[in-house]
Protein backbone atom coordinates (compact mmCIF):
# COMPACT_ATOMS: atom_id res chain seq x y z
CA UNK A 1 0.00 0.00 0.00
CA UNK A 2 1.71 3.34 -1.15
CA UNK A 3 0.39 6.33 0.54
CA UNK A 4 1.14 10.08 -0.86
CA UNK A 5 2.88 11.96 1.74
CA UNK A 6 4.24 15.83 0.22
CA UNK A 7 6.21 14.89 -2.62
CA UNK A 8 7.14 11.08 -2.71
CA UNK A 9 5.70 7.78 -1.79
CA UNK A 10 5.97 5.95 0.76
CA UNK A 11 4.82 2.33 2.16
CA UNK A 12 2.94 2.87 5.24
CA UNK A 13 3.08 -0.38 7.34
CA UNK A 14 -0.18 0.30 9.03
CA UNK A 15 -1.63 0.12 5.67
CA UNK A 16 0.04 -2.63 4.33
CA UNK A 17 -2.34 -4.77 6.91
CA UNK A 18 -5.54 -2.98 5.37
CA UNK A 19 -4.72 -5.32 2.58
CA UNK A 20 -6.21 -8.20 4.19
CA UNK A 21 -9.75 -7.60 3.20
CA UNK A 22 -12.40 -7.58 5.79
CA UNK A 23 -14.39 -9.58 3.66
CA UNK A 24 -12.23 -12.07 2.03
CA UNK A 25 -11.06 -12.93 5.02
CA UNK A 26 -14.91 -13.59 5.83
CA UNK A 27 -14.80 -15.69 2.75
CA UNK A 28 -11.73 -17.47 2.67
CA UNK A 29 -13.24 -18.66 6.58
CA UNK A 30 -16.43 -19.71 5.13
CA UNK A 31 -15.42 -21.50 1.94
CA UNK A 32 -12.01 -22.69 3.07
CA UNK A 33 -12.89 -25.93 0.77
CA UNK A 34 -13.05 -24.17 -2.43
CA UNK A 35 -10.86 -22.36 -4.55
CA UNK A 36 -10.55 -18.82 -4.34
CA UNK A 37 -7.24 -16.10 -5.04
CA UNK A 38 -7.62 -12.80 -5.06
CA UNK A 39 -5.95 -9.64 -6.57
CA UNK A 40 -5.45 -6.28 -5.74
CA UNK A 41 -4.58 -3.18 -7.82
CA UNK A 42 -4.84 0.36 -6.45
CA UNK A 43 -6.70 -0.28 -3.29
CA UNK A 44 -9.60 -2.74 -5.47
CA UNK A 45 -9.92 -5.90 -4.03
CA UNK A 46 -11.35 -8.71 -6.45
CA UNK A 47 -11.86 -12.11 -5.11
CA UNK A 48 -11.81 -14.18 -8.10
CA UNK A 49 -14.03 -17.82 -7.69
CA UNK A 50 -14.85 -20.72 -9.94
CA UNK A 51 -18.15 -20.31 -11.77
CA UNK A 52 -19.76 -23.00 -9.57
CA UNK A 53 -19.17 -21.37 -6.51
CA UNK A 54 -20.04 -18.07 -7.43
CA UNK A 55 -24.09 -17.93 -6.50
CA UNK A 56 -23.09 -19.04 -3.52
CA UNK A 57 -20.39 -16.58 -2.25
CA UNK A 58 -22.26 -14.40 -3.77
CA UNK A 59 -25.34 -14.84 -1.47
CA UNK A 60 -22.93 -15.01 1.71
CA UNK A 61 -21.40 -11.59 0.73
CA UNK A 62 -25.28 -10.12 0.99
CA UNK A 63 -26.17 -11.90 3.91
CA UNK A 64 -23.38 -12.00 6.22
CA UNK A 65 -23.30 -9.28 8.86
CA UNK A 66 -19.43 -8.45 8.41
CA UNK A 67 -19.79 -8.03 4.68
CA UNK A 68 -23.38 -6.95 3.82
CA UNK A 69 -23.15 -5.91 0.04
CA UNK A 70 -26.25 -4.97 0.15
CA UNK A 71 -26.13 -3.47 -3.46
CA UNK A 72 -25.31 -4.85 -7.09
CA UNK A 73 -23.65 -1.84 -8.95
CA UNK A 74 -23.28 -4.31 -12.16
CA UNK A 75 -22.73 -6.76 -14.15
CA UNK A 76 -20.13 -6.95 -16.28
CA UNK A 77 -17.75 -9.47 -18.44
CA UNK A 78 -15.56 -8.65 -20.50
CA UNK A 79 -13.40 -10.86 -23.97
CA UNK A 80 -9.72 -11.80 -23.01
CA UNK A 81 -9.02 -13.09 -26.14
CA UNK A 82 -5.74 -11.73 -27.84
CA UNK A 83 -5.12 -10.31 -24.40
CA UNK A 84 -1.12 -9.21 -24.48
CA UNK A 85 -0.68 -10.95 -20.83
CA UNK A 86 -2.04 -14.46 -20.52
CA UNK A 87 -5.41 -14.81 -18.50
CA UNK A 88 -6.58 -18.01 -16.96
CA UNK A 89 -10.05 -18.03 -18.89
CA UNK A 90 -11.13 -16.36 -22.13
CA UNK A 91 -13.88 -14.78 -20.46
CA UNK A 92 -14.57 -12.48 -17.51
CA UNK A 93 -17.65 -11.85 -15.35
CA UNK A 94 -17.74 -9.31 -12.85
CA UNK A 95 -20.19 -8.74 -10.01
CA UNK A 96 -19.27 -5.01 -8.34
CA UNK A 97 -20.90 -5.20 -4.93
CA UNK A 98 -21.10 -2.44 -2.43
CA UNK A 99 -21.47 -2.44 1.13
CA UNK A 100 -22.98 0.41 2.66
CA UNK A 101 -22.79 0.05 5.91
CA UNK A 102 -18.56 -1.03 5.66
CA UNK A 103 -18.04 2.03 2.75
CA UNK A 104 -16.82 -0.67 0.44
CA UNK A 105 -16.69 -1.58 -2.67
CA UNK A 106 -15.69 -5.48 -3.44
CA UNK A 107 -15.25 -6.91 -7.09
CA UNK A 108 -16.14 -10.52 -7.56
CA UNK A 109 -15.10 -12.14 -10.57
CA UNK A 110 -15.12 -15.65 -12.19
CA UNK A 111 -13.44 -17.32 -15.26
CA UNK A 112 -15.32 -18.86 -18.51
CA UNK A 113 -13.60 -20.96 -21.05
CA UNK A 114 -15.95 -21.26 -24.27
CA UNK A 115 -16.17 -25.50 -25.52
CA UNK A 116 -17.19 -24.36 -29.31
CA UNK A 117 -16.68 -21.66 -31.43
CA UNK A 118 -17.16 -18.32 -30.16
CA UNK A 119 -18.07 -16.65 -33.68
CA UNK A 120 -21.65 -18.05 -33.61
CA UNK A 121 -24.78 -17.88 -30.85
CA UNK A 122 -24.69 -21.22 -30.51
CA UNK A 123 -25.69 -22.34 -27.01
CA UNK A 124 -22.24 -23.19 -25.11
CA UNK A 125 -23.12 -24.72 -21.73
CA UNK A 126 -19.50 -24.09 -20.60
CA UNK A 127 -20.46 -20.27 -21.02
CA UNK A 128 -22.86 -20.29 -17.75
CA UNK A 129 -23.40 -18.89 -14.21
CA UNK A 130 -26.01 -18.84 -11.97
CA UNK A 131 -27.87 -15.82 -12.18
CA UNK A 132 -27.76 -13.22 -9.42
CA UNK A 133 -31.51 -12.01 -9.91
CA UNK A 134 -32.40 -14.31 -6.70
CA UNK A 135 -29.80 -12.17 -4.92
CA UNK A 136 -30.73 -8.95 -6.15
CA UNK A 137 -33.41 -8.27 -8.29
CA UNK A 138 -31.28 -5.25 -10.00
CA UNK A 139 -29.10 -8.01 -11.52
CA UNK A 140 -31.71 -8.98 -14.20
CA UNK A 141 -31.10 -6.44 -16.93
CA UNK A 142 -27.63 -6.34 -16.48
CA UNK A 143 -27.45 -10.40 -16.76
CA UNK A 144 -29.26 -9.72 -20.19
CA UNK A 145 -26.78 -6.95 -21.50
CA UNK A 146 -23.91 -9.35 -20.60
CA UNK A 147 -26.02 -12.14 -22.55
CA UNK A 148 -26.40 -10.09 -25.19
CA UNK A 149 -23.01 -8.94 -25.86
CA UNK A 150 -21.34 -12.19 -24.85
CA UNK A 151 -23.55 -14.60 -24.72
CA UNK A 152 -22.94 -15.52 -21.34
CA UNK A 153 -25.88 -17.71 -20.17
CA UNK A 154 -26.72 -16.57 -16.32
CA UNK A 155 -29.01 -19.94 -14.97
CA UNK A 156 -32.14 -18.87 -13.31
CA UNK A 157 -32.96 -15.52 -14.90
CA UNK A 158 -36.59 -15.12 -15.46
CA UNK A 159 -36.35 -13.14 -18.57
CA UNK A 160 -33.09 -13.96 -20.31
CA UNK A 161 -33.32 -12.22 -23.81
CA UNK A 162 -31.41 -9.75 -25.64
CA UNK A 163 -31.67 -6.33 -24.24
CA UNK A 164 -29.99 -4.15 -26.62
CA UNK A 165 -29.35 -5.51 -30.02
CA UNK A 166 -32.14 -7.05 -31.45
CA UNK A 167 -33.66 -10.88 -31.10
CA UNK A 168 -32.30 -12.07 -34.16
CA UNK A 169 -29.04 -10.49 -33.83
CA UNK A 170 -26.68 -13.11 -35.21
CA UNK A 171 -23.54 -12.56 -33.11
CA UNK A 172 -22.76 -11.21 -29.53
CA UNK A 173 -20.95 -7.87 -30.45
CA UNK A 174 -18.68 -7.70 -27.61
CA UNK A 175 -16.74 -10.72 -28.30
CA UNK A 176 -13.14 -9.52 -29.25
CA UNK A 177 -13.91 -12.16 -32.53
CA UNK A 178 -16.83 -10.21 -33.71
CA UNK A 179 -15.66 -7.14 -36.23
CA UNK A 180 -15.86 -3.65 -35.75
CA UNK A 181 -17.57 -3.09 -38.21
CA UNK A 182 -20.20 -5.75 -37.51
CA UNK A 183 -21.12 -8.50 -40.91
CA UNK A 184 -23.47 -6.67 -42.36
CA UNK A 185 -26.24 -5.68 -40.31
CA UNK A 186 -25.96 -2.06 -40.99
CA UNK A 187 -25.94 -2.54 -44.26
CA UNK A 188 -28.75 -5.09 -45.22
CA UNK A 189 -31.76 -2.94 -44.82
CA UNK A 190 -35.01 -2.05 -46.64
CA UNK A 191 -33.80 1.31 -48.40
CA UNK A 192 -36.81 3.65 -49.07
CA UNK A 193 -36.80 5.85 -51.92
CA UNK A 194 -39.94 8.59 -52.77
CA UNK A 195 -41.37 5.89 -54.97
CA UNK A 196 -41.83 3.44 -52.16
CA UNK A 197 -43.69 5.92 -49.95
CA UNK B 1 -42.78 38.39 -51.17
CA UNK B 2 -42.36 41.90 -50.37
CA UNK B 3 -46.42 42.24 -50.33
CA UNK B 4 -47.25 45.05 -48.36
CA UNK B 5 -45.31 47.59 -51.07
CA UNK B 6 -46.69 45.20 -53.58
CA UNK B 7 -50.33 46.25 -52.48
CA UNK B 8 -51.93 49.10 -54.58
CA UNK B 9 -54.15 51.55 -52.41
CA UNK B 10 -57.73 49.83 -53.41
CA UNK B 11 -56.16 46.77 -51.71
CA UNK B 12 -55.69 44.18 -54.73
CA UNK B 13 -53.45 42.19 -56.13
CA UNK B 14 -52.71 39.75 -59.22
CA UNK B 15 -50.29 36.75 -58.80
CA UNK B 16 -50.18 33.56 -60.10
CA UNK B 17 -51.86 30.57 -58.11
CA UNK B 18 -48.85 28.83 -57.59
CA UNK B 19 -46.68 31.82 -56.36
CA UNK B 20 -49.05 31.88 -53.61
CA UNK B 21 -48.99 28.26 -52.64
CA UNK B 22 -45.37 27.93 -52.56
CA UNK B 23 -45.28 30.88 -50.37
CA UNK B 24 -47.60 29.78 -47.96
CA UNK B 25 -45.78 26.36 -47.95
CA UNK B 26 -42.41 28.04 -47.91
CA UNK B 27 -43.37 29.93 -44.60
CA UNK B 28 -44.79 27.54 -42.44
CA UNK B 29 -42.22 24.76 -42.76
CA UNK B 30 -43.13 22.19 -39.91
CA UNK B 31 -40.08 20.33 -38.77
CA UNK B 32 -40.27 17.02 -36.89
CA UNK B 33 -37.18 16.65 -34.89
CA UNK B 34 -36.09 13.28 -35.32
CA UNK B 35 -32.88 14.07 -32.53
CA UNK B 36 -31.12 11.42 -31.66
CA UNK B 37 -28.03 12.59 -30.39
CA UNK B 38 -25.97 15.54 -29.80
CA UNK B 39 -26.70 17.35 -32.67
CA UNK B 40 -30.40 17.64 -30.93
CA UNK B 41 -28.59 20.24 -28.84
CA UNK B 42 -27.89 22.48 -31.42
CA UNK B 43 -31.43 21.32 -33.33
CA UNK B 44 -33.13 22.92 -29.78
CA UNK B 45 -30.71 25.87 -29.81
CA UNK B 46 -31.74 26.59 -33.22
CA UNK B 47 -35.74 26.56 -32.51
CA UNK B 48 -34.75 28.84 -29.15
CA UNK B 49 -34.88 32.90 -29.00
CA UNK B 50 -31.09 33.37 -29.44
CA UNK B 51 -31.76 31.73 -32.66
CA UNK B 52 -35.24 31.87 -33.31
CA UNK B 53 -35.54 29.72 -36.15
CA UNK B 54 -39.29 31.28 -35.84
CA UNK B 55 -37.69 34.31 -37.84
CA UNK B 56 -37.93 31.63 -41.14
CA UNK B 57 -41.57 30.19 -40.08
CA UNK B 58 -40.23 26.63 -39.53
CA UNK B 59 -40.40 26.89 -35.23
CA UNK B 60 -43.61 25.11 -35.49
CA UNK B 61 -41.45 21.53 -33.93
CA UNK B 62 -44.42 18.43 -34.60
CA UNK B 63 -43.80 15.22 -32.69
CA UNK B 64 -46.26 13.57 -35.61
CA UNK B 65 -45.15 12.95 -38.70
CA UNK B 66 -48.64 13.62 -39.82
CA UNK B 67 -48.21 16.82 -39.01
CA UNK B 68 -44.96 17.94 -40.46
CA UNK B 69 -43.16 18.20 -43.86
CA UNK B 70 -39.58 18.99 -42.98
CA UNK B 71 -37.62 15.85 -41.44
CA UNK B 72 -34.44 16.72 -39.11
CA UNK B 73 -32.48 13.60 -38.43
CA UNK B 74 -29.95 15.02 -36.00
CA UNK B 75 -27.58 12.48 -34.57
CA UNK B 76 -26.39 9.25 -35.22
CA UNK B 77 -28.85 6.55 -35.99
CA UNK B 78 -28.44 3.29 -34.57
CA UNK B 79 -29.14 0.20 -36.69
CA UNK B 80 -32.13 -0.71 -34.25
CA UNK B 81 -33.64 2.90 -34.86
CA UNK B 82 -33.06 2.52 -38.36
CA UNK B 83 -37.04 1.23 -39.03
CA UNK B 84 -38.31 3.30 -36.62
CA UNK B 85 -37.16 6.35 -38.76
CA UNK B 86 -37.71 4.49 -41.82
CA UNK B 87 -41.22 4.19 -40.71
CA UNK B 88 -41.95 8.10 -39.66
CA UNK B 89 -40.68 8.96 -42.79
CA UNK B 90 -43.30 7.06 -44.62
CA UNK B 91 -46.05 8.67 -42.65
CA UNK B 92 -45.02 12.15 -43.31
CA UNK B 93 -47.34 13.89 -45.96
CA UNK B 94 -46.23 15.32 -49.14
CA UNK B 95 -44.48 17.50 -50.04
CA UNK B 96 -41.94 16.62 -47.72
CA UNK B 97 -37.95 17.11 -47.22
CA UNK B 98 -35.29 15.60 -45.64
CA UNK B 99 -32.27 17.81 -43.45
CA UNK B 100 -29.55 15.17 -42.61
CA UNK B 101 -28.11 17.25 -40.04
CA UNK B 102 -24.40 16.37 -39.07
CA UNK B 103 -21.39 14.53 -39.51
CA UNK B 104 -23.22 11.22 -37.85
CA UNK B 105 -26.59 11.38 -39.60
CA UNK B 106 -24.88 12.10 -43.02
CA UNK B 107 -22.19 9.68 -42.80
CA UNK B 108 -21.89 7.75 -39.57
CA UNK B 109 -19.44 10.34 -38.41
CA UNK B 110 -16.33 8.64 -36.02
CA UNK B 111 -18.88 5.81 -35.34
CA UNK B 112 -18.04 3.49 -37.67
CA UNK B 113 -19.09 0.28 -35.52
CA UNK B 114 -22.08 -2.40 -36.47
CA UNK B 115 -24.18 -0.60 -34.35
CA UNK B 116 -24.52 2.55 -36.09
CA UNK B 117 -25.78 3.29 -39.79
CA UNK B 118 -23.30 4.90 -42.32
CA UNK B 119 -25.47 7.27 -43.19
CA UNK B 120 -29.35 7.57 -43.17
CA UNK B 121 -29.12 8.39 -46.93
CA UNK B 122 -28.92 4.96 -47.50
CA UNK B 123 -32.03 4.09 -46.52
CA UNK B 124 -33.96 7.67 -46.97
CA UNK B 125 -33.88 10.62 -49.63
CA UNK B 126 -32.16 12.87 -47.99
CA UNK B 127 -32.29 16.61 -49.43
CA UNK B 128 -30.03 18.77 -47.73
CA UNK B 129 -26.80 17.65 -46.12
CA UNK B 130 -25.81 19.92 -43.00
CA UNK B 131 -22.20 19.63 -42.10
CA UNK B 132 -20.71 20.00 -38.75
CA UNK B 133 -20.06 18.24 -36.09
CA UNK B 134 -22.45 19.41 -34.28
CA UNK B 135 -23.33 22.07 -37.11
CA UNK B 136 -23.97 25.47 -35.63
CA UNK B 137 -27.44 26.93 -35.26
CA UNK B 138 -26.89 29.78 -38.39
CA UNK B 139 -25.56 26.64 -40.74
CA UNK B 140 -29.30 24.91 -39.84
CA UNK B 141 -31.62 27.61 -40.50
CA UNK B 142 -28.97 27.87 -43.58
CA UNK B 143 -30.37 24.21 -44.47
CA UNK B 144 -34.00 25.16 -43.95
CA UNK B 145 -33.54 28.22 -46.12
CA UNK B 146 -32.02 26.28 -48.47
CA UNK B 147 -35.09 24.06 -48.79
CA UNK B 148 -37.43 27.46 -48.51
CA UNK B 149 -35.76 28.66 -51.45
CA UNK B 150 -36.29 25.62 -53.45
CA UNK B 151 -40.05 25.95 -52.62
CA UNK B 152 -40.41 29.69 -53.21
CA UNK B 153 -38.77 29.10 -57.31
CA UNK B 154 -40.90 26.33 -57.57
CA UNK B 155 -38.02 24.56 -58.23
CA UNK B 156 -38.40 20.99 -57.07
CA UNK B 157 -36.93 18.70 -59.32
CA UNK B 158 -38.85 15.74 -60.99
CA UNK B 159 -37.57 12.89 -63.30
CA UNK B 160 -39.01 12.04 -66.32
CA UNK B 161 -42.18 10.64 -64.66
CA UNK B 162 -42.92 13.01 -62.76
CA UNK B 163 -41.56 11.38 -59.77
CA UNK B 164 -40.03 13.98 -57.01
CA UNK B 165 -36.13 13.49 -56.52
CA UNK B 166 -34.31 14.50 -53.97
CA UNK B 167 -32.62 17.51 -53.38
CA UNK B 168 -29.36 16.59 -52.64
CA UNK B 169 -27.58 19.54 -51.73
CA UNK B 170 -24.82 19.42 -49.45
CA UNK B 171 -24.00 22.49 -47.46
CA UNK B 172 -21.08 24.60 -47.51
CA UNK B 173 -20.54 26.77 -44.49
CA UNK B 174 -21.59 30.49 -45.25
CA UNK B 175 -20.72 32.46 -42.78
CA UNK B 176 -17.74 32.58 -40.35
CA UNK B 177 -18.70 32.40 -36.77
CA UNK B 178 -18.58 35.76 -35.23
CA UNK B 179 -17.24 36.49 -31.51
CA UNK B 180 -19.38 35.70 -28.84
CA UNK B 181 -21.35 38.77 -27.56
CA UNK B 182 -19.05 40.97 -24.88
CA UNK B 183 -20.15 40.64 -21.39
CA UNK B 184 -23.23 42.64 -20.47
CA UNK B 185 -22.66 44.06 -16.70
CA UNK B 186 -25.89 44.31 -15.34
CA UNK B 187 -27.01 47.65 -13.17
CA UNK B 188 -24.11 49.49 -15.04
CA UNK B 189 -24.70 53.43 -16.62
S1 LIG C 1 -22.32 15.07 -35.72
FE1 LIG C 1 -21.25 15.41 -33.78
S2 LIG C 1 -22.74 16.59 -32.56
FE2 LIG C 1 -23.87 15.61 -34.23
S3 LIG C 1 -24.61 13.68 -33.41
FE3 LIG C 1 -22.66 13.28 -34.41
S4 LIG C 1 -21.16 13.43 -32.76
FE4 LIG C 1 -23.03 14.43 -32.05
Amino acid sequence: MRKRRGSGWLYDAALMTALEHHAVTRVVEAFGDRTLSRTNFRDQTTLIVQPEDAHEILRFLRDDAACDYALLVDVTAADYLEYPVDQPGRFGVVWVLRSHTHDDLLLVKTWLNPSIDTSGIEHDPALEVDSACDIWPGAEWREREVFDMFGIRFNGHPDLRRILTWRDFPAHPLRKDYPLRGRGERENYEVIDRDSV
Amino acid sequence: MGLEAAIPVDGFLTTSLNRVINWARRSAVWPMPFATACCGIELMATASSRYDLARFGAEVFRFSPRQADLMIVAGRVSVKMLPVLQRIYKQMCEPKWVISMGACASTGGVFDTYAVVQGVDQYIPVDVYVPGCPPRPEMLIEGVMAIQRIIDQDNIPFDGDGRRLPLEIALEPTHRPSDQPVDVTIGAT
